[in-house]
């Protein structure tokens, strides 16, 4: 080892090698015939990391093939390695990458779709914990003040828009479905996601319900969001729709 | 949150693994199935909440709880990650451990995370390096830390320092504690060719606060020349001559808290608390001798 190489410089060479395959550079560093050394390494930070995303991403796994997943996200991980030591944060762009990832997209058009709704679940799952509002909360208010309140959504809730039936998708990849059916492709699906209780809840929404839910994220009004729903559904049902909230935790109670 | 503040006795307990974690905090549960204490790898329970966290509160509640950390990167030349801290320090706070632990290791350059324990090379510079790192850990988190040695599949050229040497010295610039892992000083003396019993002689006994026992496996590929390459998987059994290092360590500086680590290929926990049940005939065995002596 050379009296100028800094432990910065050493660790820098050691991520290069670790994360590619050019072992030449940390060689010099290290006593000779440390090969072996260095592969163990290399597999256990590629693989330990592989494995992170299978746990979060185990539908994409199963449409693509184990192999063919493989070789997806270590590609990721070469490329996008973990900025953070907890891995429960880790995966939050693989939905992005598989959109620019030709192999991936070849497999199927709907796959960064589904990544999105993994990672929506995962993220859900350990989000921060907030009361949720109850359907009592709101007799509370006089009715007339009701149009003006603005409800806040739950820390774990997640909205997952896609131009393909993600969840129809999901729930046909589950392990215990043997022969997986034809999905018709060309509906579009708005996914809910929220944790009630020790569980993540997904729920496909109404056109309305889809659009009620985005106007209460842009910061609009319960009357304002009612109006967009109306909108966006003619015969959208208020009150069953915010029923359904209130028992899958949609919102936080402020 | 009703961890209570608790210390960890010198017994056997086990790695806490997510497929035991709802047996071992159930109240109502087998009292065979239980622990003295347990330990977490406190990089699984960083997230903001949902019911993992939910369940460490029942566990935190039933058993002193020791966080042993995979990521902090102490060994880092640039320095420790403050937004990690910060979740370190907010676990803390939540399940008031017994120990804090970590590793004499790096994993972050650059603000990558590379998710496993990286050698360092022995140096005066690397040492500057930890004993700061530490320092500002320790100081942060307001406690001392343990510091577990690794295992090795490496040799750095040049390296000047000893890994006993390296750790007395960080103990005296730190004021931190030890961690051995008696199974990694196993698996780098055989990988490295060190004496491994020496090895455990020259540890500074009164910093040792926690012992760590683990399965190794054996590499396919081998090593240089075709040496044998052990790695530290901590996916089975503790190994016979493992036994016997801890054993004669464990006569030699008396008991101390100690931890089966068995965390890839997680077997069912009866088979946990066996392992666990061995290391505490060891420490009962060492009680007793020095009870008679005294």
């Amino acid at each position: 080892m050379s009296r100028d190489t800094t432990l910065a410089d050493i660790q820098r060479i050691f991520r290069d090698a670790v994360l590619g395959a050019d072992d030449a550079p940390l060689s010099a560093v290290l006593e000779p015939g440390q090969d072996a050394g260095i592969a163990v390494y290399r597999t256990t930070v590629q693989k330990s990391l592989v494995k992170a995303l299978v746990t979060t991403f185990p539908v994409v796994q199963r449409i693509i093939g184990p192999k063919a997943f493989n070789d997806l996200a270590q590609r990721f991980v070469v490329t996008a390695p973990p900025r953070a030591a907890h891995l429960s944060a880790y995966g939050a762009d693989f939905a992005n990458f598989i959109v620019g990832d030709s192999d991936a997209t070849a497999r199927a058009p709907y796959l960064s779709g589904v990544a999105r709704l993994e990672w929506a679940r995962a993220d859900s799952y350990f989000a921060a914990d907030a009361a949720s509002l109850e359907s009592t909360r709101l007799a509370n208010f006089a009715p007339d003040s009701l149009e003006g309140l603005i409800l806040h959504l739950h820390p774990a809730t997640r909205l997952i828009v896609s131009r393909f039936p993600i969840l129809r998708i999901w729930e046909v990849n589950q392990p215990e479905v043997a022969d997986v059916p034809r999905v018709e492709m060309s509906e579009a699906e708005t996914v809910l996601v929220t944790r009630p209780g020790a569980q993540v809840v997904m729920r496909k929404l109404t056109p309305g319900d889809a659009a009620f839910i985005v106007a209460l994220m842009s910061g609009e009004t319960l009357g304002e969001a009612a109006e967009a729903a109306l909108a966006a559904q003619s015969d959208f049902n208020l009150q069953a729709a915010l029923e359904a909230h209130f028992v899958n935790a949609t919102f936080q109670d402020a | 949150m009703g961890a209570i503040p608790q210390t960890v006795p010198a017994v056997a307990g086990i790695g806490l693994r997510t497929p035991h974690m709802v047996s071992l905090a159930r109240e109502d549960g087998n009292t065979a199935l239980t622990a003295p204490w347990v330990e977490i790898h406190s990089e699984n329970f960083l997230m903001d909440g949902g019911p993992r966290l939910t369940l460490l509160d029942a566990i935190a509640a039933r058993y002193p709880v020791s966080c042993h950390g995979v990521g902090l990167s102490l060994g880092s030349a640039e320095g420790l990650d403050t937004a990690h801290l910060t979740r370190l320090k907010r676990l803390f706070d939540r399940v008031r451990p017994a120990l804090v632990s970590e590793h004499l290791a790096w994993s972050v350059t650059h603000g990558v995370y590379l998710n496993d324990l990286l050698p360092l090379p022995l140096t005066e510079e690397t040492l500057a390096t930890v004993s700061r790192n530490v320092k500002q850990a320790q100081d942060f988190f307001g406690r001392r830390i343990l510091m577990e040695n690794p295992s090795a599949y490496v040799r750095f050229a040049g390296a000047i320092m000893s890994e006993p040497e390296f750790l007395t010295r960080l103990v005296e610039q730190t004021g931190c504690g030890l961690l051995l892992d008696i199974n990694n000083v196993y698996v780098s003396a055989s990988n490295s060719g060190f004496d491994a019993a020496n090895y455990l002689r020259s540890i500074p006994a009164a910093a040792v606060g926690e012992i760590h026992l683990a399965g190794y496996e054996e590499s396919s590929a081998g090593g240089a020349g075709g040496a044998r390459l052990l790695i530290d998987t901590h996916g089975a059994y503790v190994a016979d001559p493992v036994w016997d290092l801890y054993a004669a360590t464990i006569s030699r500086i008396g008991p101390r808290p100690t931890l089966i680590e068995w965390d890839a290929d997680v077997p069912e926990l009866p088979v946990l608390l066996r392992e666990a049940a061995l290391a505490q005939t060891i420490l009962d065995d060492a009680r007793l001798r020095n009870s008679n002596v005294a």
